[in-house]
């Protein structure tokens, strides 16, 4: 093989592909077992799905939005790269709602052509972009959040769920990662940048509250097989059959950790701001929305309502 | 920072899984060490290229210049006897 040439040794075989796209890639959903699971409920478990999917779908549209907006090149393709991640994730879950309800909807069905109040993200990621300081809040949050999630569903009773946990639980503890270290050098850098995270903590928390919230969904898919033990969320220690779904308000502890343990270290304080409530008790997993909602999807759902048949 | 000054540049290295060493990819900005590994993670394996990544301050490298092209490398070129292909492999000697 030849070590002198760049693109040579980057290719993983002997084949004809080319260096740029590397090699030996996987399928996340190779040998899994799809039928519906016994004694799950198909129209729970697709609204679950949705839950997820959504959450995953808005926050990367969101992240999308920044391109060509982001400080340097290589903060473009970072936030690109993570936005996709969140993509791939929405998608495999939005296609697993579809086989689980038996509605026979594909994944952009769910995507373009559902109205406002049947999407079920939480209200955090819909929020309209701010500063950079803003997205690195923001994104600290929400994978500290779903990373804590994922990694408890790799063992959901839903095998497909289960897959799709365990890839995701990879990519989030990249982007995690990459809004800690941000969230450390602009918390711990310049009064201006120390200024701007305080204001952008200041303006996600209010969001905070609502992840640790359980939707009647979630707390039926919780506990649906734990028969008797109530612990059986957490899946693996017992010797009932693991839960479907993780209940969010078991995540709220090691989120406050990790969340602790990276504002010390930049230097932040956790801001006192009370919860933002919904309309009469109503939150995104309600499909009760903030005004930022409608203005994303108009624009996210343009293209595909006015090429109902395109395909690209 | 109202004046923002450029970050520095570093030379990105990446290891294929089925390569043996690591291999000059291009290079990038960043802030510091630590940011150009992730920036290098970001933006040069993001087709599963690597499983593993160097990446040096541009400024570290001492490079040899084109000017010295003759005196530094011109000298090899009629010394064929500096290769080891001058010796007869005895048959019992493998893997060479």
């Amino acid at each position: 093989m030849g070590f002198d040439n760049a693109y040579e040794a980057l290719t993983e075989g002997q084949d004809d592909a080319r260096w740029a796209f590397g090699t030996g890639f996987e399928d996340p959903l190779s040998g899994v077992d799809t039928t519906l699971p016994d004694g799950v409920d198909g129209a729970d478990l697709a609204a679950y799905c949705v839950m997820l999917g959504d959450d995953a779908l808005i926050m990367s549209h969101r992240l999308q939005q920044w391109c060509t907006w982001l400080p340097e090149l290589e903060e473009e393709v970072a936030v690109a790269n993570i936005a996709l991640d969140l993509l791939g994730q929405a998608r495999l879950l939005l296609t697993r709602a579809g086989a689980a309800d038996g509605g026979g909807h594909g994944e952009d069905y769910y995507a373009f052509f559902r109205p406002e109040h049947e999407f079920r993200n939480v209200r955090l990621v819909e929020l309209e972009n701010g500063d950079f300081a803003e997205l690195v809040t923001r994104l600290l949050v929400f994978s500290t959040w779903r990373l804590a999630l994922l990694d408890r569903l790799r063992v959901s009773r839903d095998p497909v769920l289960a897959a799709i946990a365990a890839k995701g639980v990879k990519e989030i503890t990249y982007h995690r990662d990459y809004a800690a270290q941000w969230t450390v050098r602009l918390g711990d850098g310049t009064d201006e940048s120390h200024r701007r995270m305080r204001a952008a903590l200041e303006a996600v928390w209010p969001y905070v509250d609502e992840l640790f919230t359980a939707h009647p969904v979630e707390q039926r898919l919780a506990v649906q097989a734990a028969e008797g033990n109530g612990d059986g969320a957490r899946g693996g220690d017992h010797d009932t059959a693991p839960a479907v779904a993780i209940d969010p308000g078991t995540l709220r502890s090691e989120f406050d950790d990790v969340l602790a343990q990276v504002l010390k270290a930049a230097s932040l304080e956790r801001p006192e701001v009370a919860p933002i409530p919904g309309v009469a008790g109503k939150l995104g997993r309600d499909g009760v929305h903030t005004e930022a909602m409608g203005y994303l999807l108009a624009e996210m759902q343009s293209v595909a309502r006015a090429h109902p048949e395109g395909r690209w | 920072m109202s004046e923002r000054g450029e970050w520095p540049l570093y030379e990105v290295f990446v290891r294929s899984k089925r390569g043996l060493n690591h291999v000059h990819v291009g290079s990038l900005r960043a802030g510091d060490a630590e940011m150009a590994l992730r920036h290098a993670r970001d933006v040069y394996t993001r087709r599963n290229e690597g499983v593993s990544i160097w990446v040096v301050k541009a400024s570290d490298i001492t490079a040899s210049s084109p000017d010295e092209k003759d005196p530094f490398f011109a000298p090899a070129a009629d010394k064929v006897y500096r290769h080891p292909t001058f010796y007869d492999i005895p048959e019992n000697v493998p893997h060479m």
